[in-house]
């Protein structure tokens, strides 16, 4: 680990001012990624900033009947609030598909949005990575990429986001709420994460002197009809190969709403509308779940080793959205697909 | 008392910490980049916590920060200022074991027992989160503790008796015949 000055800011205001002064600074929350990035030498903050002791630990019920889960609240405590179990059971439970016990306890919300790709080249020095270092090229194109996207990639990069929660997300159409030197502004979700295009080192839309203050859950829940189903190389704690956040609202036996949102095959979670309008005014019928899968997988390119996620994914949209219409979740501790 | 006592640690102004382990408060000193891990092992000769992968994918370095478990190798230990911090070293004595650490003897959980500590302190963490009624859900809630000789088996019938109050049959011990 490189050597770093260290500040630990009592106000929103000082860590903002912190960040613009410096803008090799990195700010540092539960650590879990940041840390593990500074001990590979693939981040190299001239400073920490600590933003730990800040006001933006609590879960909240909005006017609107919405949820605020602040920046630093803990995945586990997302996850195991009363609220979010009752109202928002996709959102817990993509949480805990995701990690590990102890990394849940330390990972913040605002640091799961903000987490980098687990690609390999990304975390490796000795190779190049369009994402790491612009201009030196990606080895994953043409190389070891059986994790990689087959969606809106670019000849630049074709990294994964990693998360679980933000699928969930933008899933449920969160926003994500901002502080910077001109103070505060709200992202909708599906803006916040960005495809690589011609910049893969922009993860995404946040200035460089902002932080991520909270996320905002809409009104609207999904309570009765959710599935989060990741699919992924040993049954725990591994990173989706392909995952699905579905969310059904029916009324007289019509889907009525229908979200989707794939994990594991983009830079960012992965939705389109157009794939949700195939469903809506239908009754859910599997042979509608395959049309959707179609339309959102639209364009879909392998990679080589990642094939698989194609058929992967299309099948897991299919299962996902079952689950969802009738009613029966994944479970996260019962692995079978049902 | 000063925890600056690896030569690549010196720096020329620390930066002040008070924790508490295993009950007792340190008034420390130190640069940013050290680990709570590298903190309770390489400073304070507190060896039970182990480093395995340094990454936080095996769950070696588990320890209880004000209660919660966490991955000791993954946390900076200037952003953990003022928090209590219980080692395997505080869990119980060797007169008066932990039942968690009764119970991985009373059924052999463990092999080589290098993740032992880890396993331990997590599953004291995981109890006290209250979300364990199964053994489904012990297996995955200690997902974050790998074990490579490949105890599991063991590690889940020791803490299935602390948490779920299973009276299992103790594993009986080996007949001399080739197994």
């Amino acid at each position: 680990m490189n050597r770093f000055d260290y500040f630990r800011a009592s106000t929103l205001n000082e860590a903002i001012a912190a960040l613009r002064d410096d803008p090799e600074a990195k700010i540092i929350a539960g650590g879990t990624n940041l840390v593990d990035l500074m001990k590979y030498e693939v981040t190299r903050p001239s400073r920490l900033i600590d933003i730990t002791r800040l006001p933006f630990d609590a879960i909240e019920t909005r006017p609107d009947g919405g949820l605020r889960i602040g920046a630093l609240v803990s995945n586990a405590a997302a996850a195991y609030h009363p609220e979010v179990q009752a109202r928002y059971p996709l959102l817990a439970s993509a949480i805990l598909a995701g990690a590990s016990g102890q990394l849940r306890n330390a990972a913040t919300t605002g640091g799961n949005l903000l987490q980098r790709t687990r690609c390999y080249y990304f975390y490796d020095i000795a190779t190049p990575c369009n994402k790491r270092a612009p201009g030196s090229g990606c080895p994953a194109i043409g190389g070891v990429n059986r994790i990689h996207a087959i969606q809106g990639t670019s000849d630049s990069c074709i990294a994964t986001h990693p998360s679980d929660m933000c699928v969930a997300m933008a899933a449920l159409e969160a926003t994500v709420n901002v502080a910077g030197p001109d103070g505060e502004r709200v992202i909708a979700f599906a803006d916040f994460h960005r495809l690589p295009e011609d910049r893969p080192d922009l993860d995404n839309t946040l200035a460089a002197d902002e932080i991520v203050t909270s996320v905002d859950l809409p009104p609207t829940t999904f309570d009765d009809h959710h599935s989060y189903l990741k699919l992924r190389d040993r049954l725990s704690y591994a990173f989706a190969l392909v995952s699905v956040a579905a969310a059904l609202r029916l009324d007289g036996g019509v889907v009525s709403q229908a979200r989707i949102a794939l994990g594991g095959v983009a830079h960012k979670p992965w939705r389109s509308t157009d794939a949700e309008a195939v469903l809506v005014g239908q009754a859910p019928t599997t042979e509608g779940f395959v049309r959707a899968a179609g339309v959102l997988l639209e364009g879909a390119i392998g990679q080589g080793q990642n094939d698989f996620k194609i058929g992967l994914a299309r099948d897991a949209i299919v299962r996902a959205l079952e689950q969802a219409a009738a009613g029966t979740p994944q479970s996260q501790t019962d692995k079978r697909v049902r | 008392m000063t925890g600056l006592t690896m030569d690549s640690d010196r720096i020329e102004a620390g930066v002040p910490v008070t924790l508490r382990i295993n009950g007792v408060d340190h008034v420390l000193e130190l640069a940013p980049w050290i680990t709570v891990l590298d903190l309770l092992r390489e400073h304070l000769g507190l060896t039970g916590a182990k480093k395995g992968c340094d990454h936080g994918q095996c769950g070696a370095c588990t320890v209880l920060i004000d209660g919660q478990r966490i991955n000791s190798c993954l946390v900076l230990a200037v952003v953990k200022d003022g928090s209590d911090i219980t080692t395997i070293e505080g869990l119980g004595s060797p007169d008066a074991l932990h039942p968690l650490q009764q119970a991985f003897i009373d059924h052999d959980g463990f092999q080589c027992g290098y993740c032992t500590p880890g396993q331990i302190c997590s599953a004291v963490g995981m109890i006290a989160e209250g979300h364990v009624q199964t053994r489904d859900d012990i297996r995955e809630l200690m997902s974050g503790n790998l074990c490579r000789c490949g105890a599991y088996t063991n590690i889940v019938d020791a803490i299935a008796e602390v948490a779920l109050g299973e009276k299992r049959a103790k594993p009986q011990p080996m007949s001399g015949e080739a197994a």
